[in-house]
């Protein structure tokens, strides 16, 4: 296998390729340039189409519409361009169309700064547009895994037909590593997607008709009560996470995409000084992996320290969810263009350490 | 035995519109699935709606169909034109829609020469939501958020889209029809006719207004409502070809 060296975002955009994109549209935004960029050039080559979009709107629009012809179309951008983009999320998910969306993220609320950071956890778990839908979440902590879940993201959105989110910060998509990437699938177009058409046009047999607009609540119910299946077969079935030096953790970091990177310096450091701390490293953001948390011993587990690239904190909400108040829940955050370093999270570590031992005291 | 003269096109399903009395978006509706059987494009074609009253035509047209959210018509028709150029691609859209929240949408899909036909019904008003004022609401006309009738102090004049989307380059066809009368839905169907060659032709963008009526929301009845076209909006929005290549060669 061939190894290159490789941005992240390009690497992101040549794993779609792979992964049978055959469709980009999407519109400027910092820090995700080099997606659209690196596609203009390739996707012509494999007979693929891109287009550079008017708005945010409109490009996931044009998802939309290639979506329908059975083609694997993605877009991308960052937190203040996916809001623009959520009604047409929405849209893609009410009449199950695949498609693959990524949020390079930077700093929020607002226009916020442009740098590096993880501010829109809330947003991709929770809603990404309105209705009440949910997508797979994505988050890779290396170019290599954002190559290999770009490829799993495509996979998952046409095994469900249903869009899928890879959420990196900026860190990811900017910085070079090797990378080795999949073979070329060949791909075609498929077939007409939307599996909700069928039902709703009985009296044309040989016609599709792809929608979220639906004439009849009882369809509504029947298509909310699949996805609602869907969305737990995900919670079985398709969570990831990493747990790292978790065997004899007395003290636990949790922490993804970059955090958890810096986060496994400090814990190396720790460990070295005899400091019993683990790594649980969420890869799927949703479904979330509450069973690792939630199999946490409390008489050993000291305490979980959130750590996020986020003020506040956001996945907090889903580490308590998971840990039902039987453990202590602490948080490590720095916001937007502001890089936490292992020494910031060894010091918050170590300050919990002494609280903890004062506490015995 | 003799043939039949005329019959439903294999276009239209066999069902009653759920359009009101007197609208003629039944007309539209029609001219569209005849002119598909003459052209033999009802396996071939996808049929992009908006959100609206021309959204209700998914219960009527027989033949392939995505529903885009409000306004975005243009860009979906783009993303499936540019995924699937072997499909005949039209949006189906209202001034609501087309002019108002879709304006940027139109624009560009324009500006860029997508190869697709736009068909845009003009009725002057918001129809599903109950007669709310619209982009090309006429100066004077009333509606339930401007029950004094439009001032243009407050609002602005009504919007001319064939003569915005003709200030463009791209763009191959563009064209303003009535369906006041038979010998105006005889000419429209002939724009329409023609803004489908186009695209067979890879002739890039065709924009075919046909202005139309309301008659619940003007609270006129249909005939009423006809004449009112005549007399108002027929006199803002001026029947002719924007751009017409041919014709201009």
């Amino acid at each position: 296998m061939e190894k290159l060296f490789m941005k992240g975002n390009e690497a992101i955009a040549e794993a779609a390729v792979r992964a049978g994109c055959r469709f980009f549209a999407g519109y400027p935004i910092t820090p995700q340039n080099e997606i659209p960029e690196y596609l203009s050039r390739r996707l012509p080559e494999v007979g693929g189409a891109f287009v550079q979009a008017e708005s945010e709107i409109s490009a996931i629009n044009m998802v939309y519409g290639s979506a329908a012809t059975g083609t694997l179309a993605m877009t991308s951008s960052s937190g203040p361009g996916i809001s623009l983009k959520s009604e047409g999320i929405s849209s893609l998910a009410g009449a199950q169309l695949p498609a693959v969306i990524v949020n390079v993220m930077r700093d929020g609320p607002g226009t916020g700064a442009i740098q590096a950071a993880q501010a829109d956890y809330l947003q991709a778990t929770r809603a990404s547009g309105h209705g009440g839908f949910r997508m797979i979440v994505f988050a890779p902590a290396s170019v290599q895994e954002a190559v290999d879940l770009t490829v799993k993201a495509f996979e998952c959105a046409a095994r469900d037909s249903n869009p899928s989110l890879v959420l990196l910060d900026g860190c990811i998509g900017a910085m070079m590593e090797p990378v080795i990437l999949p073979p070329l699938k060949k791909t075609e177009r498929l077939r007409y997607a939307g599996a909700g058409a069928k039902c709703l046009n009985p009296s044309g047999k040989d016609v599709m008709v792809v929608t979220s607009t639906l004439v009849r609540p009882d369809f509504q119910e029947v298509l909310n009560k699949q996805a609602a299946e869907m969305y737990d077969r995900w919670g079985r079935e398709d969570v990831m996470a990493e747990e790292y030096q978790m065997e004899d953790a007395e003290y636990v970091v949790a922490a993804y995409g970059t955090s958890a990177r810096t986060a496994k310096t400090a814990i190396r450091e720790l460990r070295n000084e005899g400091v019993r701390v683990g790594l649980i490293r969420p890869i799927t953001l949703y479904p979330f992996p509450s069973g690792a948390f939630a199999r946490l011993d409390p008489h050993k587990v000291k305490f979980i320290m959130n750590t996020e690239m986020s003020i506040p904190a956001q996945m907090i909400d889903d580490v308590r969810l998971a840990v039902s108040n039987r453990i202590r829940v602490e948080t490590c955050c720095c916001s937007g263009g502001i890089m936490m370093t292992n020494e910031d999270v060894s010091e918050a570590l170590k300050n919990l350490l002494s609280q903890c031992k004062e506490g015995v005291e | 035995m003799m043939a039949a003269g005329y019959k439903r096109p294999e276009s239209l399903q066999k069902r009653i519109t759920g359009y009101c009395p007197g609208c003629m978006h039944g007309q539209v509706n029609k001219l569209i699935a005849e002119l598909l059987d003459e052209f033999g494009l009802r396996e071939k074609t996808i049929g992009v709606l908006p959100i609206g009253c021309g959204t209700l035509s998914m219960m009527n047209f027989n033949f392939d169909l995505v529903i885009a959210t409000h306004g975005r018509a243009p860009a979906v028709a783009t993303g499936v034109k540019r995924s699937a150029p072997d499909r005949f691609v039209f949006t189906y859209q209202g001034d609501g829609d087309l002019a108002a929240i879709g304006l940027s949408e139109i624009m560009h899909c324009a500006n860029r020469g997508e190869n697709v036909t736009v068909i845009f019904v003009n009725n002057s008003i918001y129809g599903m939501t109950g007669g709310q004022l619209a982009p090309t609401t006429l100066v004077g006309q009333k509606s339930t958020t401007t029950v004094q009738g439009r001032n243009p102090k407050e609002v602005g004049y009504p919007m001319k889209m064939c003569e915005l989307i003709s200030q463009l380059q791209a763009p191959r066809y563009v064209v303003r029809r009535a369906l006041d009368s038979v010998p105006n839905v005889i000419q429209a169907k002939q724009a329409l006719k023609k803004a489908f060659q186009n695209q067979l032709d890879g002739k890039g963008f065709s924009f075919v207004e046909l202005l139309s009526n309301c008659p619940t929301n003007w609270g006129l009845s249909q005939s009423e409502s006809l004449e009112w076209m005549r007399a108002n909006t027929m006199k803002y929005f001026p029947i002719g070809d924007f751009r017409n290549e041919e014709a201009a060669l």
